[in-house]
């Protein structure tokens, strides 16, 4: 009977409004468990077993993010020492797909290279956020950010990060990577010890500001504000503009070759015969693919017919 | 290389077309061009290989041991949908100034969009093509991008790592380096101003018996797309008309094009991963599942996984499955004009599977999971909790709701039973694959034609329909869900402890010289990954067998006959995603 599917489909809309308050009663004050206040607002966490609406209210609500959340890098810096992690050894610049990591490896006046990085950029505008670079960092200097909140105005420089805008402090990491900062606190030790050794005086500038800040929620506030973005980056002269074209090969340019209307390859072998005017892609003709459609549904009407459910088609 | 040589060496099938085969290697059998033809007719009607799953060219400019009179090498895979198991490799090696060859599309109708694209990358022609244009890239394009000597706009070196980037990497924006600060590379002495675009492309027109009864009706072509809500991204359809009924259509791709193939040749082996996510957006897990298993073939010993990563690919694959199978019913849906409304109700179960890959591999959609030799991260107790928490008591659920809501609905009967009529014959010939083949009653699927990974042990069925229509696509789509729900509790309950990478994970893979082709049975069908290795960093060639690309072969011959708002639905049902469409 016509009319039933409507009313089975708003069936469906009203018995999802029941879930929806029954969840609600059924977790008196809110349908959320372990829900977080935070001054961005609330953080969720959605519950398997909710039948009712799966909907969040962003950005009044959140999604709490698990702890591998990966969005753009950051680097992790010494909150006591305020030295960075990163050795400048270019590893990451070497895996990331993209080739969105740019790093100028420090010098001394000699010109023999320190390990640690004099500049640091990431594109996140070109970023695909892979997370690569983290996981092959060995030095565990850089990590994925949670902050996903990166609108800007302008691509350039305003999603360009440099070394000030992506460091943050070992705490920060500690609030996002509960888990794994818990698991590499020995391998924390061991380096501490170690790094007292060769222990570093001069702390980068720059580094004050962000180091101020109190370690971050699990929505992190943006670095940036505290550490305007200077563009230091020392730019090549960009190249003459006439040369690329000069440089170019040429090659084919019409969209057809030549040759294309030129003789078929000679073969000694007449091609297989080309199927009629009016016959499918496997040669079934089209008279026949007719046909068969309409067996299809004569057929599927009487199944529909024994099982006394017919429909009108 | 003469009929008794060939003889002599024992080459396969050599002796059944006379000097058709002239030469062996590891990985498939060369063959002489003038023959292809014929060669290829015998195997169809004689070994049974009745199915073109892939067909690609390699260009081998440079390579170690080949010489401008084999630069090219078209590639194509067959298979048996009867008879399962390994298929076989044809080649052919085409000289550098003359790089034609017969197409294939009178024995296999499937090749035509996969020559069509190998003529668009390499400038290869297909002497017998019916309509042999570009179709990624727009006419007036200059060049052929995957050759190797083709540098794109930005191109800065050959291979990554790029040398700029450390330790002196100052940075420099990209748009700087070329004219107009823009991706735009024009040849010398062109004017895009008076650049004359050819003719529109126009559909061949097909006759099928209309029966327009009285009505005097006229021809008209209706563009279809790009921007039109019902072709599920920006895709467009030429579409000639006779009255409402449809006589011939054109697809027309490549919007969202980015030659995908050319990046991951100039990416590393392992940097390929992520940018595999971005194909089919809405089943990451499996495009990374069948990226690593087809360099895994090249690697030896260390592309062998163990047990635990094993068990997490396979689960993390049939939870894609679902997923996009939830997605692909809601959308059907959308297209019959109950927009979004069901749409939202079947995906909701994809958002609590979203959050479960959210938290093991840190994104829900861009998943970058799979690594050479296992996987990236392991599951802790609480994950595999959640997860057996909506195998065990919602998946089920959800599918029977469903079920209950739509099986039988009036709108989705009238709408897509009979409609987009493809015959079993007709499915095979066009290589149409996935769900699109078995709901045409061909039992063929890849993971049990050719058992990949460990899908030799879990119980499941094939599913099957007959309808050979949209209705019985939408069935089969279900009846996957079901068997994915299967699969996962049988994986769940087996999951051993153990390792989940087979060494260290390394930044650098050591692949050995050679060819591999891996595929998997991906929610849209046989996703293919052909890769070709020169012992290097990086991929020599990186291709990939696109089920939602391959399936639009079936497009024009399933409109033929039926009314322009079928087209919708058709397409629908094809279940298409454009990010692998045009790659
Ligand atoms: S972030 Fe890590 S991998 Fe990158 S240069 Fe620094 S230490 Fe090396
Ligand atoms: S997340 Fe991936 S793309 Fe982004 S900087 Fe790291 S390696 Fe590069």
């Amino acid at each position: 009977m016509f009319g039933t599917g409507i009313l089975k489909g708003l069936g469906v809309t009203l018995k999802r409004t029941v879930a929806t308050f029954v969840d609600d009663l059924a977790r008196v004050p809110s349908r959320y468990t372990s829900v977080l206040e935070t001054s961005q607002g609330k953080i969720l966490r959605q519950p398997t077993d909710s039948r009712g609406i799966f909907t969040i209210q962003y950005p009044e609500e959140r999604r709490q993010l698990p702890e591998r959340f990966r969005y753009i890098p950051m680097l992790v810096y010494e909150e006591d020492t305020g030295e960075d992690r990163c050795t400048a050894c270019g590893i990451c610049a070497k895996v990331c797909p993209p080739q969105c990591i740019w790093i100028v490896r420090d010098q001394d006046e000699k010109g023999k290279p320190i390990t640690r990085p004099a500049e640091f950029y990431i594109d996140a505008s070109i970023c695909m956020s892979c997370g690569f670079c983290a996981e092959y960092c060995p030095f565990d200097a850089i990590k994925m950010n949670h902050d996903y909140e990166l609108a800007t105005y302008d691509r350039f420089p305003g999603l360009i990060f440099n070394l000030q805008e992506l460091s943050v402090p070992t705490s920060y990491y500690a609030a996002l990577y509960p888990k794994e900062w818990e698991a590499g606190a020995e391998a924390r030790a061991k380096k501490a010890a170690r790094a007292k050794r060769s222990a570093r005086k001069k702390a980068p500038a720059g580094k004050a500001t962000a180091a101020e800040k109190p370690a971050a929620q699990a929505v992190a506030e943006k670095k940036k504000e505290a550490a305007p973005a200077p563009k230091p980056a020392p730019e090549p002269a960009p190249a003459p503009k006439a040369e690329p074209r000069a440089k170019h090969a040429g090659g084919h340019w019409s969209p057809i070759p030549e040759g294309y209307s030129g003789p078929l390859i000679e073969s000694e072998l007449p091609l297989p015969p080309v199927p009629a005017e009016g016959t499918s892609p496997s040669g079934v003709p089209w008279s026949r693919i007719m046909k068969l459609r309409e067996q299809q549904l004569l057929r599927y009407r009487q199944r529909r017919k024994a099982e006394g459910k017919e429909v009108k088609l | 290389m003469s009929d008794a040589i060939a003889e002599t060496t024992g080459l396969p099938y050599a002796d059944a077309v006379p000097g058709a085969v002239v030469d062996a290697d590891e990985y498939g059998i060369v063959v002489n061009r003038d023959k292809l033809v014929e060669f290829a007719l015998h195997l169809r009607n004689n070994e049974g290989f009745d199915y073109l799953s892939s067909l690609t060219a390699v260009d081998y400019l440079g390579f170690e041991g080949r010489t401008p009179e084999d630069r090219f090498e078209v590639v194509y895979h067959l298979f048996s949908t009867k008879k399962g198991g390994d298929g076989i490799v044809l080649k052919v090696r085409l000289p550098e100034n003359d790089p034609q060859l017969p197409s294939l599309t009178l024995v296999y109708p499937g090749a035509d969009l996969q020559e069509r694209e190998v003529y668009d990358f390499y400038g290869i022609v297909f002497n017998g093509h019916r309509r042999l244009r570009r179709i990624f890239l727009w006419d007036g394009f200059n060049g052929y991008p995957m050759r190797k000597d083709w540098k794109e706009a930005y191109y800065e070196e050959e291979h990554k790592p790029y040398k700029s980037r450390w330790p002196k990497g100052h940075y420099q924006w990209a748009e700087d380096r070329v004219p107009w600060g823009d991706n735009i590379k024009y040849p010398e002495g062109w004017d895009p101003d008076t650049f004359v675009p050819p003719e529109p492309p126009l559909p061949i027109i097909h006759e099928p018996p209309a029966d327009a009864g009285h009505i005097k009706t006229d021809r008209i072509v209706v563009n279809m797309g790009p921007q039109h809500p019902s072709t599920h991204g920006v895709f467009r359809m030429i579409v000639a008309l006779d009255g409402e009924t449809i006589v011939g259509l054109e697809p027309e791709c490549g919007y969202l094009h980015r030659n995908h193939e050319k990046i991951g040749e100039r990416n590393t082996w392992l940097g390929n991963i992520p940018f595999t996510d971005r194909l089919d957006y809405l089943s990451s897990m499996s495009n990374n599942f069948g990226y690593v298993l087809a360099v895994e073939k090249l690697m030896g010993d260390r592309g062998k996984p163990p047990e635990r990563a094993e068990y997490l690919r396979v689960i993390m694959a049939e939870l894609t499955r679902i997923c996009n199978h939830m997605w692909s019913v809601g959308f059907l849906l959308n297209d019959l004009g109950a927009f979004f409304t069901p749409a939202l109700y079947t995906i909701e179960e994809r958002e609590l599977i979203l959050d479960l890959f959210e938290a093991v591999a840190g994104s829900r959609m861009m998943c970058n999971y799979m690594r050479f030799g296992g996987v990236a991260r392991d599951v802790d107790e609480e994950w595999l909790q959640r997860c057996r928490d909506i195998v065990f008591n919602r998946l089920e659920k959800k599918i029977d709701e469903l079920e209950t809501y739509l099986t039988n609905n009036e709108i989705l009967l009238t709408r897509c039973v009979g409609v987009g009529y493809l015959s079993p014959e007709d499915a095979i010939a066009l290589s149409a694959c996935g769900p699109m083949l078995r709901a045409s009653g061909v039992p063929y699927d890849v993971r049990r034609a050719r058992p990949y990974s460990i899908y030799d042990r879990f119980d499941f069925n094939v599913v099957t329909d007959d309808g050979c229509d949209v209705y019985a696509r939408y069935k089969v789509r279900i009846g996957e869900m079901r068997e994915s729900v299967k699969i996962l509790k049988q994986a769940l309950d087996q999951i051993p402890e153990g390792p989940i990478m087979n060494g260290k994970p390394a930044y650098v893979t050591r692949v050995q010289k050679g060819e591999a082709y891996g595929a998997v049975e991906g929610p849209k069908g046989e996703l293919g990954f052909y890769v070709v290795s020169d012992g290097s960093d990086n991929p020599w060639r990186y291709h990939i067998r696109a089920p939602s690309y391959i399936n639009l072969n079936t497009l024009e011959p399933m409109t033929i006959g039926y009314k322009v708002a079928d087209s919708v639905v058709i397409l629908g049902a094809i279940d298409i995603v454009l990010g692998e469409t045009d790659r």
